[in-house]
């Protein structure tokens, strides 16, 4: 789950990392009133859930009073466009002002999971402010990786390799360790799966501060993580996909005409896959999950049909846990409740087929039914052309 | 012969009176796993049909001599339920609980560095050697025993694999699901390993998906390693980047782990890759 910069920064300031002083405004009258005591230059940044917003014309800098105004005029209520938020935007809510520093050096620190290894990766380079996929392409040895095994946390070593591979001031070692060390606490308390300081800058007066931070917190740990659960920001998310995980249910959108409702991950993915190679496009990934009941059936089923897109539905389930006879009933009740507006095709297999075969049978609903995943896909694409 | 499991296998599973616990250890004893204890702490000295149960793994190892566990616990619990499985020094632990944190699983895989234990998972669906031993959540009506050997990051992939073996008349020695966390204990190489060693095993299907890049690691092992034919299957073309799939481990991001970049892995070890899912069966005929 990601939060925003400014809560990521609220729980930097909890782990000693230095932050600029910042507060949150929602108003343009609230930015003036921050900009008054803090000083002249702020700097006013829109919180959206998505990087680039520099370049979109979501950060600008206000040096004087007449600026204030401007940018954040301009900023609040603003639909902005970066690489990562698709062409139709996001609408900027809310503000972080934060007070204007001098900026010596920039860097770039950021700490995530390493699958292969088992490990937290600290990553950082000199090469800060810059698009760091970037900098990995064209000048990978200006990248510095140190491992962390969670058994140790870090050791000084690990700091010593962070500090001479930034080529840092003698000085500046010490907090930079320190920095280096919260940092890790925060990501290992919290349960990051990223965190992100880009860019992590020298001030001319010599400190260390995190001038931007993004955070990304495994949704899987949110039962320890109380105060963070409280972070969600619900104007982020796809209205569709809100309310899918409300029910349990992993729904991502897709922009193609086929509805799909599958049981299992890889067999949702396998199933838009084999959808598309039978000349038709997936409007949706949807896992019902393996302990589905009818009940998220037609969740599913209902969401789907939301879809204005959608030309025709795919169901495939082999059962396993989720059993046959159990989605049979979940589809002959949402149709019914619902009315088939779009032809629907059913692929069963696995745990009481039969059973559900019957079940979908003796309803007298108009459904197609495919013999295998193949035939299924042939059918539907056939049916949206 | 088979992989990892076969008639000899006991059977203990952790979290054995909870609903999910009881279901699927009724249904590893109708199939015919030897299940020979249950834990659950707290409730030692009670019985699960006839299933006893210990507070204990250690407990429950000492007096069944179960040598392989299913844990079927809530994520929370998960990662502790594991490292008392292995510290008791159990052979073979199939993790079937999906939602573990990855820090845990960090952690449990450093554990587990200083252990013999294997573990199979999180957040799969088990393993079965048909006609033997099903630890897991698989449907009992899967698979038939056989010469080929399976091993699939995905669940209900692995159902349909299996299915569609069996219906062109492939059987199966072992078919394991690895899941699709991003830190899981058994990986694919793992599996091929055994399979190359295994003489009743003569042809392997392997299934991957989107994320990290255990796929192409294990082609780089197929072609260095073994002359058995591999079908071999990758599902996320379709899937947008930076978006998380399902299973923890399935996501494209900064360009890594694309379905793309798999099949062209598999392309160039010899592997023989499936493009269509629904036609599976008929290239493994092909192939086999």
């Amino acid at each position: 789950m990601k939060i925003h910069e400014y809560q990521a920064k609220e729980l930097f300031r909890k782990y000693n990392v230095p932050t600029p002083n910042g507060k949150v405004a929602y108003k343009t009258e609230e930015v003036e009133k921050i900009a008054d005591e803090f000083g002249l230059p702020v700097v006013v940044k829109a919180q959206v859930h998505a990087g680039g917003r520099g370049k979109g014309g979501g950060v600008k800098l206000a040096k004087t009073k007449e600026d204030v105004k401007t940018v954040s005029d301009e900023i609040i209520g603003m639909t902005l466009v970066t690489k990562q938020t698709g062409a139709q935007g996001k609408k900027v809510n809310k503000v972080l002002v934060e007070q204007g520093v001098s900026i010596k050096k920039e860097l770039y620190l950021s700490v995530i999971p390493d699958r292969e290894t088992c490990s937290v990766a600290i990553v950082c380079s000199q090469d800060g402010g810059m698009d760091i996929e970037e900098v990995a392409a064209k000048t990978p040895e200006r990248i510095i990786t140190v491992h962390v095994s969670p058994t140790t946390g870090v050791q000084p070593f690990h700091t010593r390799q962070v500090c001479f591979g930034l080529e840092l001031p003698k000085e500046l070692m010490k907090p930079m360790s320190a920095l280096v060390k919260n940092l890790y606490n925060l990501f290992v308390d919290y349960d990051c799966s990223m965190l992100e300081i880009n860019p992590l800058i020298i001030t001319e007066e010599d400190d260390i501060i995190a001038l931007d931070a993004k955070i990304d917190v495994d949704g899987n740990s949110m039962y320890r993580h109380p105060d963070v659960k409280e972070m969600h920001d619900p104007d982020e998310e796809d209205p569709i996909e809100l309310e899918a995980s409300q029910y349990g249910l992993n729904y991502i959108n897709l922009d193609g005409n086929v509805g799909n409702i599958v049981n299992g991950a890889g067999l949702a993915m396998a199933t838009m896959d084999i959808v598309k190679m039978a000349g038709a496009s997936p409007a949706n990934f949807l896992d019902v999950g393996g302990g589905a009941n009818a009940e998220a059936i037609e969740n599913g089923f209902r969401l789907i049909m939301s879809d204005a897109n959608v030309k025709g539905i795919l169901i495939n389930v082999f059962g396993g846990i989720l059993r046959c006879d159990i989605l049979a009933q979940g589809v002959v009740q949402a149709a019914t409740k619902l009315g088939l507006s779009v032809p629907v095709v059913v692929r069963m297999e696995g745990t009481n087929v039969e059973e559900g075969r019957k079940i979908l049978a003796d309803s007298g609903l108009d459904l197609v039914n495919a013999v295998d995943l193949a035939d299924a896909a042939e059918k539907v694409a056939a049916l949206v052309a | 012969m088979s992989v990892f499991v076969n008639k000899d296998t006991r059977l203990l599973v952790q979290g054995i009176t909870g609903q999910e616990g009881q279901f699927h250890a009724r249904s590893c004893i109708a199939y015919g796993t030897n299940v020979v204890a249950g834990v659950t702490p707290g409730k030692g000295g009670q019985k699960m049909d006839d299933v006893p149960i210990y507070n204990s793994v250690k407990e429950a190892r000492a007096a069944s001599g179960a040598n392989a566990s299913m844990i079927l616990v809530p994520p929370p619990f998960a990662a502790d339920a594991i490292m008392e499985a292995a510290d008791a020094g159990i052979e073979l632990v199939v993790c079937i609980t999906e939602g573990i944190p990855v820090m845990d699983m960090m952690r449990v895989k450093n554990y587990l560095a200083t252990k013999t234990t294997r573990l199979i998972g999180p957040n799969c669906p088990g393993i079965m050697t048909p006609g033997e031993c099903k630890i897991g959540i698989m449907p009992n009506t899967m698979g038939k025993p056989g010469n080929v050997g399976v091993v699939s990051r995905s669940g209900t992939l692995t159902y349909e694999a299996v299915h569609q073996l069996t219906s062109v008349g492939f059987g199966q020695t072992t078919c394991i699901g690895i899941g699709g966390d991003p830190i899981n204990g058994t990986n694919f190489i793992d599996c091929l390993e055994a399979f190359e060693a295994d003489p009743e095993t003569k042809a392997i299907v392997m299934i991957g998906e989107i994320g990290g890049n255990a796929e192409e690691d294990a082609c780089e092992w197929i072609k260095a390693n073994t002359d058995k034919p591999v079908v071999g299957f990758v599902a996320g073309l379709t899937a947008p980047p930076g978006r998380r799939m399902g299973h923890a481990g399935a996501i494209v991001s900064g360009g890594k782990g694309t379905a793309e970049a798999k099949i062209e892995a598999m392309k160039t070890s010899g592997v023989h890759h499936c493009e269509n899912l629904g036609k599976m069966g008929d290239l493994c005929k092909k192939v086999f």
